[in-house]
């Protein structure tokens, strides 16, 4: 990824640009392209961190959907069975999120490529169990209904734009942490251990402890997700955390661009707004899916954003040429 | 409980766990001359069945035939796998490939459920329904079919890995891929020839087991990761580990849902898998040639 590090300005106009561009939107687009947008918005948290993890320690998930029903799922039961205000229970996924992925991580972690990778499966699989069976806790199959809206004091978020901006404000600023973890200390040491660990180990860098502090973030990150998540559609089952969103958390991820942040809220929009489009063809959905996951590995294995921005600099490259070769003559 | 009733447990726990121990074994082929696991794996055995399903009500072919057309077929399905989607990218990272056989898993997902509906399917028993009775418990014909399989394959495979040049060659290069190569080893070759093989057994173990659980296209996710658990709990690359590992989480399986209950017995196989990733990720029989820290 390219560090542009002269001034402070201009490593901020991206985001700056972009955090309009999301502020402005509401007006020109109807309520239902608002709700989509919102999910757009939640699947690309889980998604930044998701590629902090994949792209950045250079370890994988196939599980973290567990994450985001764990975060679900504490919301709701937090505001519903127990009652308490919803910040209490966003508190609480994040603090559950983070335990659980320290738990998990810290055995998990030590294994590598496909052991790491049927580890994460295998967890994911456990939880989804547990959602489904645990049926005082959770609800089973039925789930929990009436899940209360975010609030501040006496003011509900209920409207679909208001939800629009809390989820998008939530999400702009975990960008932010996100772009920060990268450029810090943390983020240096994570490129050394995916470049290679064991040189990193070498010149003294805690590879566990980076890799378990970069897990369990991603694991807050996907549980402040789906704490959103149930907040705006008032009601869970464990039907959207299964395996399926795993994959389609790592497709996203993998077709943005594992190494940019940006390639993960790219890779957001198009997979939440793929199946919009893509309607007629819903029934071909787990297929169109597999392709485009299949060809982007095997075609682009890099990801769309390093990819086109690839492909950008190979134009000017080959301009330069151009330009070169023609003042010559 | 009675001791019929823990042998009927342990009996249904051994025809499940031939399934995990086939699936375990294709890993393994795969694992053992490429260092790949194949995602996609479970989804052979499902293929298998469902297809065979389909020569035989759908096209009326005679029993034995469309079984053989279908672990054929699957055969191919594993070579073209392996050619267009994993031959491409083969000296890229491992998350790549992980991911290139994830997205093969979901293409034979989908593919299956278009082409061949989503509804369960079976074929009918080979030998008939009537259960036979041994020590107070019923003992289905079918799982005796399983069963020889079973054996007959586990003898096979070993014959074919020690005294074949084919199976040295592999065994050759899962030891060491760039050593293989410099003698002479075609390492891309044999990298095709796993991937049909595995896809063949894989397709084999879906065959004789449709007629007692029956084939859907969903399947393959759940038999891939237990398949896989009884791989690591057998030791990956050890075929016969890899069997017996099946067996034991078949039965380990299946008792769990006489002592808990049903709807956790998922979660056991699962928890067991992590288990042994967790402590001993070679396994019961493996060598320690294991990816850890």
């Amino acid at each position: 990824m390219q560090v542009k590090e002269n001034g402070i300005l201009k490593k901020y106009i991206p985001l700056a640009v972009f955090a309009l561009a999301i502020f402005l939107l509401p007006s020109h687009i109807s309520n239902y392209e608002m709700k989509t947008l919102i999910f757009v918005g939640i699947n690309a948290i889980v998604a930044m961190g998701l590629c902090l993890l994949m792209g950045y320690a250079g370890q994988i998930s196939i599980g973290h959907a567990a994450f985001y029903g764990i975060g679900a799922y504490t919301s709701a039961i937090i505001t519903t069975t127990y009652g308490l205000s919803v910040w209490i229970g966003f508190l609480a996924a994040i603090l559950l999120s983070g335990l659980v992925a320290l738990l998990i991580g810290i055995p998990s972690l030590r294994l590598k490529g496909h052991y790491l990778a049927m580890a994460t499966l295998g967890f994911g699989e456990i939880m989804f169990v547990l959602f489904v069976e645990m049926e005082q806790l959770t609800g089973g199959t039925e789930g929990i209904l009436s899940i209360p809206p975010l609030s501040i004091g006496k003011f509900i978020f209920a409207t679909s734009q208001q939800i629009y901006y809390v989820v998008w404000i939530v999400t702009i600023l975990l960008l932010v942490v996100a772009l920060n973890v990268i450029h810090s200390r943390v983020g240096r040491a994570l490129r050394a251990v995916h470049g290679s660990e064991i040189a990193a180990q070498a010149m003294g860098v805690n590879t566990a402890k980076y890799k378990i502090q970069i897990f369990v973030l991603s694991a807050v990150y996907a549980g402040i997700a789906g704490s959103l998540y149930a907040h705006f559609v008032n009601f869970i089952n464990p039907t959207p955390f299964t395996l399926n969103f795993s994959i389609i958390l790592v497709i996203i991820v993998v077709v943005g661009g594992m190494s940019s942040i940006w390639g993960a809220l790219a890779g957001a929009f198009v997979m939440t707004l793929l199946p919009e489009y893509l309607r007629v063809f819903q029934e071909y959905n787990l297929i169109i899916y597999a392709l485009i996951l299949m060809s982007v590995m095997i075609f682009m294995p890099s990801g769309l954003v390093p990819g086109f921005l690839n492909l950008i600099n190979q134009f000017k490259q080959r301009e330069g040429i151009w330009r070169f070769l023609e003042s010559k003559n | 409980m009675q001791l019929s009733q823990i042998l009927q447990f342990v009996l249904s726990g051994l025809s499940a766990g031939s399934v995990y121990g086939f699936t375990a074994l294709g890993f393994t082929i795969i694992f053992n001359t490429t260092g790949i696991i194949n995602f996609a794996q479970g989804e052979f055995v499902m293929l298998g069945g469902l297809i065979s399903v389909y020569y035989y009500k759908g096209l009326e072919f005679p029993l034995f035939f469309a079984c053989l057309a279908a672990i054929l077929t699957v055969m191919i399905i594993g070579a073209l796998f392996e050619r267009l989607a994993i031959y491409p990218r083969r000296n890229s990272s491992v998350i790549t490939l992980i991911i290139i056989t994830i997205g093969g898993s979901m293409f034979f997902k989908g593919a299956a459920m278009h082409l061949l509906g989503e509804d369960p399917v079976a074929l009918p028993a080979f030998s008939g329904d009537k259960p036979i009775m041994f020590m107070g418990a019923a003992v289905l014909p079918q799982v005796i079919w399983v069963a020889g399989a079973t054996f007959v394959a586990v003898v096979l495979l070993w014959f074919f890995y020690r005294k074949t040049i084919l199976g040295k060659a592999m065994r050759a290069s899962s030891d060491n891929k760039e050593a293989a190569k410099i003698v002479g080893i075609n390492v891309s070759r044999l990298t095709l020839y796993s991937f049909a093989f595995s896809a063949a057994i894989g397709a084999f173990a879906g065959v004789v087991v449709t007629p007692i659980s029956m084939a859907v296209f969903e399947m393959g996710g759940m038999i891939g990761l237990k398949g896989f658990a009884a791989a690591i709990l057998g030791g990956l690359g050890n075929p016969i580990g890899s069997v017996l590992g099946g067996l034991v989480l078949g039965v380990l399986e299946s008792l769990s849902i006489g002592i808990i209950s049903s709807g956790y017995k998922d979660a056991i196989s699962l928890l067991v898998l992590l288990l042994v990733l967790f402590l001993r990720p070679s396994g019961l029989f493996g060598s320690t040639k294991g990816e850890r820290t």
